[in-house]
């Protein structure tokens, strides 16, 4: 049973997938880690992001990754509007812990059965000249169907980390998170960048989720498996540093890959869920946590 | 309300509950009514770590699943009769339960929930890979073929559920009326003011989460015998885990009465819509509902009742 190529071929997988995870997870790392908002919908967002990447796909024959980056602005401004919605409802009320937690978990439902009424409960996927190919480098063959979804990823992180590095509103994103009660002492408005960092979160999720549906197809509630996944890479990361979270989702996706390979899909996703759960339990601070 | 009248008005309404299985022909009310029962008994075991202590459970599932495969797995090892099913699933739910309290001393909030949900589907992916209670093709539980005293079998498990209702009302209420609740409720507003006022709330906490682990395991105790073909898929359906939350939010948090008021409303609610329209967009109605209910009535029902009647 066990075999080099075998384990090779896993580790590679492994490793396309991870990097797949961390695009999913960066919303996560950004609206939870960055400005204390759980937003448990976030992969319910992307499953939106799928099925817009799955519509225009099948009506126009629009390549799914340009697809994604389109729908972008829109999802940015989706984003913004239900983050004004949280702020004015919970969190200037003071009790957005609960309260806010049970506003996202309704939300879930009202994406998810919103689809499902719409679309059924078929699985849906795209279509692209490039999805079926595999490419091979060396002893090892890359799907592209995995390694595309990974390459446009790792792009998305990087830009993602150097915005938050280098310009001026990246950091002061990142200002608000270290102190808001501060930067409103500046003069600035934390609401205003708040806005602007929870759109850019749920702008991540139109990608996210136009990779999600290359991978493989997609129906309104297999976004339920993503919440365990993001939440244990955002929390392993460390709670809102992107690199950090590139990390966790690459461990993430290998071991899951191996668990996969070794012992069958069926427990690959008790892997992340138990990672989450032990993470939470001994260090909730996460690998890199600040 | 005294103890004595609590017990005599717990009594009452079972006897009501037996006397209507005689009255009334029409099976598909019992099998309505015990669906809205079991969110009942569902919504007042969250509430009493959720409303009364304000640790969010989202794993309600888990705990209900857990219950319902523990009778399962006891009837078809060794056919035990439901009374022993009700309190082998209330044990093995409330030793969940208790170690989901130990997890407290770690974790509080967002953190603690997302640990819950976690939970869930750990649990869930053991079912799946147990063979012996079928993984995931499930497995099917035959019904007795006669019962004592009743007709047939679903006004019997009709019954069960109403002393399982009332028994987690009479729960509920008694903890809400004693130094527990008032304990729970200290630790809610602020934990660290409780402790330092003397609260023991590790002692506290764990007691509400085992009690509410364990009525959530008894409301899925007589599962198998309602369903007769059980299946992971849908014994851990988000559907338990988001009802026992609404449930309890639409109707109110902090008293007995929320949780029944907001199970009897919602939970008819869905089986007349699952009947008249179709069973997704129930669901969706559970959710619009949930979103407008926490931003417009975060008291629940209750609340709103409480304040126009303080209003005058």
């Amino acid at each position: 049973m066990f075999s080099v190529d075998l384990l090779l071929d896993a580790l590679v997988a492994g490793i396309l997938l991870g990097g797949f995870y961390a695009a999913v997870s960066l919303g996560i790392t950004l609206a939870f880690g960055l400005l204390d908002v759980v937003n448990i919908a976030h992969p319910a967002f992307v499953i939106l992001g799928s099925y817009a990447t799955y519509v225009v796909n099948s009506r126009f024959g629009l390549d799914p990754i340009v697809a994604g980056v389109a729908f972008m602005p829109a999802f940015f401004l989706l984003g913004v509007a239900v983050y004004r919605v949280y702020h004015t409802c919970f969190e200037r009320r003071g009790d957005e812990s609960l309260r806010g937690l049970v506003f996202f978990f309704g939300i879930i439902f009202i994406i998810e059965v919103a689809l499902l009424l719409q679309y059924g409960v078929d699985y849906r996927s795209v279509h692209a000249a490039y999805v079926g190919e595999t490419v091979q480098v060396g002893p090892i063959g890359i799907a592209l169907r995995l390694g595309i979804p990974c390459a446009v990823a790792l792009a998305l992180t990087l830009g993602l980390h150097l915005f938050l590095g280098r310009t001026f509103y990246g950091r002061a994103v990142r200002a608000v998170a270290q102190d808001a009660l501060a930067l409103r002492l500046m003069g600035a408005n934390p609401v205003r960048i708040k806005d602007l960092a929870f759109g850019l979160a749920i702008a991540t999720a139109s990608l996210a989720g136009a990779l999600l549906i290359m991978i493989g197809p997609v129906e309104p509630s297999i976004g339920r498996e993503y919440i365990g996944r993001v939440f244990a890479i955002a929390v392993l990361g460390g709670m809102g540093s992107i690199g950090g979270t590139l990390v966790a989702a690459l461990i993430l996706g290998v071991l899951e890959s191996l668990t996969s390979t070794f012992y069958g899909p069926s427990w690959a996703l008790a892997v992340s869920f138990g990672i989450l759960l032990l993470v939470l339990a001994l260090r909730p601070a996460g690998l890199f946590g600040r | 309300m005294s103890g004595r009248r609590l017990l005599a008005m717990a009594g009452g309404v079972t006897v009501l509950a037996v006397a209507l299985t005689r009255l009334v022909d029409n099976q598909y009310y019992y099998f309505a009514g015990y669906v809205i029962l079991q969110y009942v008994v569902l919504a007042t075991a969250w509430n009493i770590l959720g409303g009364y202590a304000g640790y969010v459970n989202f794993g309600s599932a888990g705990f209900f699943a857990l219950g319902a495969y523990t009778a399962a797995v006891l009837i078809k090892a060794v056919g035990a009769p439901l009374p022993v099913l009700v309190i082998a699933a209330g044990v093995v739910s409330g030793l969940l339960g208790l170690s989901i309290g130990a997890l407290t001393l770690r974790l509080r909030g967002v953190f603690f929930a997302i640990a819950t949900l976690a939970l869930a589907v750990v649990l869930q992916t053991l079912i799946v890979n147990w063979e012996y209670v079928g993984g995931s093709r499930g497995l099917y539980t035959i019904r007795p073929a006669r019962v004592l005293f009743f007709g047939n079998y679903v006004e019997f498990l009709f019954v069960v559920m109403v002393v399982l209702a009332v028994a987690a009302l009479t729960i509920a209420w008694r903890i809400e009326h004693s130094w527990v609740g008032r304990g729970l409720a200290a630790i809610r507003d602020n934990e660290e003011a409780a402790e330092c006022m003397g609260v023991p709330t590790l002692r506290l906490k764990l007691l509400a989460a085992t009690v509410s682990g364990a009525l959530m395991g008894v409301a899925g105790a007589p599962f198998p015998y309602y369903i007769t073909y059980m299946e992971p898929a849908s014994t851990f359906n988000l559907d338990y885990a988001v009802n026992s939350l609404a449930m309890p939010m639409i109707g109110g948090t902090t008293t007995w009465v929320g949780p029944l008021v907001g199970a009897v409303l919602l939970g008819s609610a869905q089986q007349i819509a699952t009947v008249t329209i179709s069973s997704a967009l129930n669901l969706l109605i559970v959710g619009m509902l949930l979103v407008v209910f926490v931003i417009v009535a975060p008291d629940g029902l209750v609340g709103l009742v409480r304040r126009r009647r303080s209003r005058g």
